[in-house]
């Protein structure tokens, strides 16, 4: 008798470690953001092709509802999205299953960071698409930005990141600062660093517990968008410490970084959507694409504060391109869908979605954002003044470690200055050392 | 690095294996009667035949997958390692003999990263044991609802280190997180953790500690229950209290458990990656600006993935096994004089 209560004991004790277990196993794999089944589609029942298509981030398709649209219009196929949340996860996994020639969905986001790479040496394991569509209907640095040596465009234009400047009016307000979005462009139109001395002015007003930014490092990219050129020369030669536009973006972001107005936080990390959701910081750079971010992140607590104005100059940050790579069993049919996704007609549905802005001029002037977005962002005519950056950004060239150099100047250069108390030749010197890692020199 | 793990763990297994298949197939081969007669010359052969191959068939599956997962893996990174090979261009490998070693030889980056793995595993391992010890002890003694304790005790252990370490990056934050929070209360500023040079360390390393801490002790645990229960009746009689007899019984039985977890700890320290990549949060694999908690794991995967130098990012990774055997090397001579000691 008794050694059959302890049996069952011990069975009760195995039963809950397990269901314990599996709670907490099963909570864990909601973690993995990385798209199950990733295998190159393949014929379904009945004659239906499988497209799949791999994204990072938010792309926005499945959001605005387009695959669902496509598959209506096309009963014969159905579309998988694989995402994966980081491009830094993202793009290696692309770049190994392009050159094993298997395991690459039907359609491959790349993002204009890695375009560079994916042209000058992936340039082979993509369809041309330059014989399929009507090339003039993108933006021209957008379709030479994803065209190889020998004219093969190798990716179609999804969005850009035309840049203007989100900024909390109420908190402008309590720091006696300008909240008109037409004047304050007009106080800090054609330098960052007059963007730069109204922050000086905030922070001697501030209101408790907020900062005039969310970091040096995206100031940084915000202007070195607006600059002519990059880390490297057209010709694929890094000059990127001889650059006199790195060397601009740096001297504004050291001085952002050196006072008190930046929230020292790091962009897409939690405390800075934390930052967003309790208002730590009074402007952030706004890409387009930012603009669905902060509505997420914000959330109702921000809605009607927010407001936006054009920025100081016409820059880009960021933005995508969707290819289709040669080893995809279905070409044509992922050819068609790749076409149908970046036509102006769904990009500008994207853009009511989530304020991605087309790649392809002939929508802007058609788009418009849903009205809960003007409306969270006090009534601005978002369309006009990304519309108006998006035509006179200047053309700039990628190279292929674009981003492991730019990592390396915002996280490690950037990054010592604001949260370690470097001095900015410190800085720059770490970032040099760091380069040369990336470089092999 | 799994393989090396793999590499250990295999003599152990397959001499496990050996003796166990072969009274079976010999029992077998026993049992089929007697052969008829005419072929029986071909027949024995068979039988003797089977009862050689017989255990090697049996263990062959582990094997394969050994093979198939680490070992060709293994020797295909020593390759890599030899060559310039980058991410976007694994086909156009160029011979470069040693010198993606002589590179790292001369990188601060890596000296850097070998450092910032023994002090957080130094850092995260000593605690750890000593804890595990402690709690072990507390848990041999009569409780109620032992078994629940001891769930609870594993209960870090089944956590996902994506899940654990989240929660932590959220501790630790420097605007808001409740430790700082808690610093503030007793009158301490401040500290940037993630960004401060020990503070980061200290992070990651408890991090560690919470996840492994109950494992340890109920290895402890199982190996205190073996020991005889005479030893401290005896210990008893001679006038020994509890603390005596912790240190003078439990701690020498504990000896051979003890150096068990170290060498598993050392292992598992030495490749430290999950932790610290996901406590750096964007761009974590730079283990901080200063890459001040950036470990080898931590590098290699920088180097391999983020900056695409797979070649280097090998070598990196031969590296660390090579270490890993230098400290088995170690260990082993350790084990053997505290054997002849006793």
């Amino acid at each position: 008798m008794r050694t059959s209560t302890r049996g069952f004991r011990r069975l009760m004790a195995f039963t809950a470690a397990a269901a314990l277990t599996t709670g907490l196993l099963a909570g864990c794999a909601e973690d993995s953001d990385d798209g199950s089944g990733n295998e190159g589609g393949g014929n379904g029942g009945g004659g239906k092709t499988t497209l799949t298509v791999g994204t990072f981030g938010t792309f926005g398709y499945k959001q605005a509802g387009l695959y669902d649209e496509y598959m209506k219009l096309n009963p014969d196929v159905t579309i998988k999205e694989n995402v994966t949340t980081r491009t830094d996860v993202y793009w290696p996994k692309v770049l190994t299953r392009l050159q094993a020639g298997a395991g690459a969905d039907d359609i491959q986001a790349i993002e204009v960071m890695n375009i560079t790479e994916a042209v000058e040496t992936q340039g082979d394991k993509f369809v041309d698409l330059g014989k399929e569509v009507d090339k003039s209907q993108w933006l021209d640095w957008k379709n030479a930005q994803a065209t190889t040596k020998d004219g093969k465009l190798i990716g179609l234009g999804t969005d850009v990141g035309p840049m203007a400047i989100c900024y909390r009016k109420d908190l402008f307000e309590k720091a006696g600062l300008e909240t008109d979005r037409t004047k304050l462009a007009a106080q800090w139109k054609g330098d960052w660093s007059k963007y730069v001395d109204l922050g000086k002015q905030y922070m001697k007003k501030a209101p408790d517990g907020t900062k005039f930014v969310d970091s040096a490092s995206s100031v940084y990219n915000a202007a070195l968008g607006g600059e002519p050129e990059r880390y490297y020369q057209t010709d694929g030669t890094v000059t990127w410490d001889k650059s006199k536009s790195v060397k601009n973006a740096w001297d504004v972001a050291m001085d952002v970084a050196t006072s008190d107005m930046s929230a020292k936080l790091k962009q897409f990390d939690k405390p800075w959507d934390q930052g967003y959701a309790n208002g730590t910081f009074a402007t952030v750079a706004c890409p387009a694409w930012m603009i669905g971010y902060i509505l997420e992140k914000s959330g109702d607590a921000g809605k009607g504060k927010w407001d936006v104005a054009a920025a100081p100059t016409a820059a880009n940050w960021g933005g995508s391109f969707i290819g289709v790579p040669t080893s995809s069993k279905h070409q044509k049919e992922a050819i068609a869908l790749a076409k149908w996704l970046t036509a102006p007609e769904q990009q500008a549905k994207v853009f009511a979605k989530q304020a991605s802005f087309p790649s392809t001029p002939s929508a802007y002037s058609t788009l418009k954002p849903a009205t809960a977005t003007t409306e969270y962002f006090s009534n601005a005519p978002i369309t006009e003044i990304f519309s108006a950056s998006a035509e006179t950004i200047p053309s700039q060239y990628f190279g292929i470690k674009d981003q492991a150099i730019n990592t390396a100047l915002t996280d490690v250069g950037i990054l010592q200055v604001e949260q370690k108390g470097k001095s900015p030749d410190e800085g720059w010197d770490a970032a040099s050392e760091e380069i040369k890692d990336v470089l092999g020199q | 690095m799994s393989s090396s793990k793999e590499a250990l763990a295999h003599p152990a297994s397959s001499a496990d294996a050996a003796p166990g298949d072969q009274p079976g197939a010999a029992g077998r081969a026993h049992g089929r009667g007697t052969p008829p007669p005419g072929n029986s010359s071909w027949r024995s052969r068979l039988y003797r035949w089977d009862m050689k191959a017989s255990p090697y068939a049996f263990i062959a599956p582990f094997f394969i997958v050994f093979g198939a997962f680490s070992l060709i893996p293994l020797l295909y990174t020593a390759w890599y390692s030899l060559h310039n090979v980058q991410l976007a261009n694994l086909d156009g490998q160029t011979w470069t003999g040693l010198d993606n070693y002589q590179n790292l030889l001369s990188s601060d980056f890596f000296w850097n990263a070998l450092w910032n793995t023994f002090t957080i595993g130094v850092i995260s391992t000593v605690p750890q044991l000593v804890m595990a010890i402690g709690l072990a002890h507390m848990l041999n003694y009569k409780l109620r609802g032992s078994t629940v304790w001891r769930v609870v005790m594993l209960t870090p252990y089944a956590t996902s280190v994506a899940a654990a370490t989240l929660v932590f990056v959220l501790l630790y934050s420097w605007d808001g997180g409740m430790i700082n929070w808690l610093l503030e209360f007793v009158g301490i500023d401040p500290v940037n953790w993630r960004e401060s040079d020990w503070g980061s360390q200290f992070a990651v390393s408890s991090i560690v500690i919470w996840r492994w801490t109950g494992y340890n002790a109920l290895i402890y645990l199982a190996a205190m229950q073996a020991i005889p229960a005479d030893l401290y009746e005896s210990a008893a009689i001679d006038g020994a209290n509890r603390w005596q007899q912790f240190i003078h019984v439990t701690i020498p039985q504990l000896r051979p458990t003890i150096l068990f977890t170290v060498v598993v700890s050392t292992i598992g320290a030495t490749q430290l990656f999950g932790e610290p990549l996901l406590f750096g949060g964007v761009s974590g694999s730079k283990g901080g600006s200063e890459h001040q908690y950036q470990t080898l794991g931590l590098y290699m995967y920088d180097q391999g993935w983020i900056i695409g130098n797979l070649g280097k990012a090998s070598a990196i990774a031969w590296s660390m096994f090579l270490i890993l055997l230098i400290v088995a090397v170690i260990q082993l001579l350790i084990s053997r004089r505290l054997r002849k000691s006793q």
